[in-house]
């Protein structure tokens, strides 16, 4: 590689549009992943909260149960889980290979990880506002939906931030098995192919991504805290 | 209005962690009573006021409010009713995500039997009734601490409460705000009819607004009356303790390290606490007696206050004279005034001696 393919035009217009690509295939992998893992992820750390102890489905052996497996699933590297969970890939999306395939072991990998941070972010909130509501006869649901998720917002919405931003670094990972995107970019032209430049553009991407999802999530947690 | 009977409640009954929090407590509240629950921290009052709207289920006893048994009512029953028993808090528990007009309406969508232009218009009725009209659009936490309480009793009024708990609603104030909430308190009893149950560990509170009071220590009610008879007679140790941090009583400072001894002697002075109470207050009997009975009285410390609205006065005075002039003028004050204690006698001459 020498100073002139950075002039070659037809070069750089190719390896222009491999990284676009590649970045929208990321952002696919990681915007449906985080959208999944919101969503299972609120109602899974809702659960967690409300069977703990002095919550009011108080249920000791339920959340025992359904902590130890959250741990067990947060506590496989990630890229173990990604090979582990092949055939149930295959089953849910057909194929193994791919940004699609790659959505699974992704969300599954990281719906526990955003469980747990949705229970301790609901956590903060101070148990006389709920027993204030079950004083107005609010029901369980009720206290759930106006009292924790409002009262939290500002927490969950920092999680939901660290959480993109995990994906986002997931998804690289996902790459390296085939899964598409900025990860498998760098993988097979920046590293098999000794493309600094792309595995630096890769790299740049990657950052920006995460600096614009952080600002994002700085701005809406500013704009719900009212503490 | 409020009528528990013998509630016993034992935290984690039956394992090596067992707290009996209450032993046995029956106490009846009347309509449009202001009741005081007074106790140290720890003496189970917090228990006491959330098993009234059953936020704490009782081990054993029953609660009825407005003719309600409440610990027979299945959850969905048992909400309904806690709609019609307003609480406040100490720390306000005020939701910060949303404003002060949406906080008032809380309780409003909860119930959800209101359509959003009532709910405006009933919010509006209520922050104009403690009096915060002007502050609907901000949120809790640009509120000052006495805001925030009356923000808490406008959302605990939402739903027309015929009782309303104040869980040591003024514990966060300084004594100037804790005066402010009270009297909205005693004026909304007035304007709506409320049964008030307040808990708290600051006599003063007693003082200002209840009708009657409860003592609580340990578990159990160790003494209960009227605000008055408590204040002016208290008969146990605790409650006298109580008092005496709200109302000066015995010895004045002043004689404390002097050689105040209990039997009379020649040329000793009387000390004797007189206590005035209600009308007769202000009547000039100090000056009276002492004309009468041609002995000389000095006053050595004195107090003239209010419990609620009843004027009373407690007053040491050093009475000279022969004995019988001064056992005398003791029985002369007897007449006069409420009570009459002695506190000693004084064998200095005079307290310029000092």
């Amino acid at each position: 590689m020498n100073a002139s393919s950075f002039l070659n035009f037809d070069a750089i217009s190719r390896i222009g549009g491999l990284l676009f690509d590649a970045s929208l295939e990321t952002l696919y992998m990681v915007f449906i992943s985080s959208a999944v893992c919101i969503i299972a992820g609120v109602p899974l750390g809702v659960i967690l909260l409300v069977t703990s102890k002095g919550y009011f489905w108080e249920s000791p052996r339920f959340y025992n149960v359904l902590a130890a497996v959250v741990n067990a699933l947060r506590s496989i590297p990630f890229i173990i889980l990604m090979v582990a969970i092949i055939p149930f890939t295959k089953f849910v999306v057909g194929t193994s290979i791919g940004t699609t395939a790659a959505i699974v072991p992704l969300t599954i990998g990281t719906i526990p990880f955003i469980g747990r941070l949705v229970e301790t972010s609901l956590r903060t909130v101070p148990h006389g506002l709920i027993e204030a509501a079950e004083s107005m006869g609010a029901t369980p649901w009720q206290i759930v939906r106006k009292v924790l998720i409002p009262e939290a917002m500002p927490e969950l919405i920092q999680n939901f931030t660290i959480t993109v931003i995990v994906i986002i670094g997931f998804s690289a990972m996902a790459g390296t098995i085939g899964g598409g995107g900025l990860g498998d970019l760098a993988i097979r032209y920046g590293y098999m192919r000794f493309r600094a430049d792309v595995m630096i553009s890769t790299v740049v991407i990657l950052i920006a991504m995460v600096q614009i999802v952080q600002w994002i999530g700085d701005y809406l947690t500013r704009r719900c805290d009212h503490r | 209005m409020i009528k528990l009977s013998h509630i016993v409640k034992t935290y984690n009954p039956g394992t090596a962690k067992e707290v009996p929090a209450l032993r046995d407590i029956s106490l009846e509240i009347s309509k449009g009573e202001i009741f005081g629950v007074i106790g140290l921290s720890g003496a189970g009052k917090s228990t006491l006021i959330r098993i009234i709207n059953m936020l704490e289920r009782p081990t054993a006893g029953t609660v009825e409010v407005h003719g309600q048994e409440l610990t027979q009512l299945s959850e969905k029953e048992l909400r309904e009713a806690r709609r019609h028993i307003g609480m406040i808090f100490q720390s306000f528990n005020l939701l910060s995500s949303a404003t002060v007009a949406e906080n008032v309406a809380f309780p409003l969508q909860l119930a959800g039997t209101m359509d959003k232009a009532a709910i405006a218009k009933r919010v509006t009725e209520l922050l104009e009734l403690v009096e915060l009209g002007d502050k609907a659009q901000m949120y809790p936490a640009q509120l000052s601490g006495g805001q925030k309480q009356r923000v808490g009793i406008a959302r605990a009024l939402a739903s027309n409460p015929e009782v309303l708990l104040c869980d040591e609603a003024t514990s966060a104030l300084d004594p100037k705000t804790t005066s402010s909430i009270l009297e909205l308190l005693t004026a909304l009893r007035r304007k709506l009819n409320l049964t008030i149950v307040i808990i708290t560990h600051q006599m003063e509170v007693i003082k200002e607004c209840c009708d009657r009071v409860a003592v609580i220590d340990g578990g159990v009610i160790t003494e209960m009356g009227s605000a008055v008879d408590i204040f002016i007679d208290p008969k146990q140790d605790l409650t006298k303790r109580l008092v005496s941090a709200a109302v000066r009583r015995g010895l004045p400072e002043l004689l404390r390290h002097t050689q105040v001894v209990s039997e009379y002697h020649e040329g000793a002075k009387a000390v004797v606490e007189l206590l005035f109470l209600g009308p007769k207050a202000d009547a000039p009997v100090i000056v009276d007696v002492a004309k009468e009975c041609a002995v000389s009285i000095s006053i050595l410390a004195g107090n003239i206050d209010h419990i609620q609205s009843e004027p009373y006065g407690i007053i040491v005075v050093e009475i000279g004279g022969s004995r019988a002039e001064i056992e005398r003028a003791i029985n002369e004050f007897k007449q006069r005034v409420h009570k009459v204690e002695v506190l000693g006698y004084d064998e200095r001459k005079q307290l310029s001696e000092f």
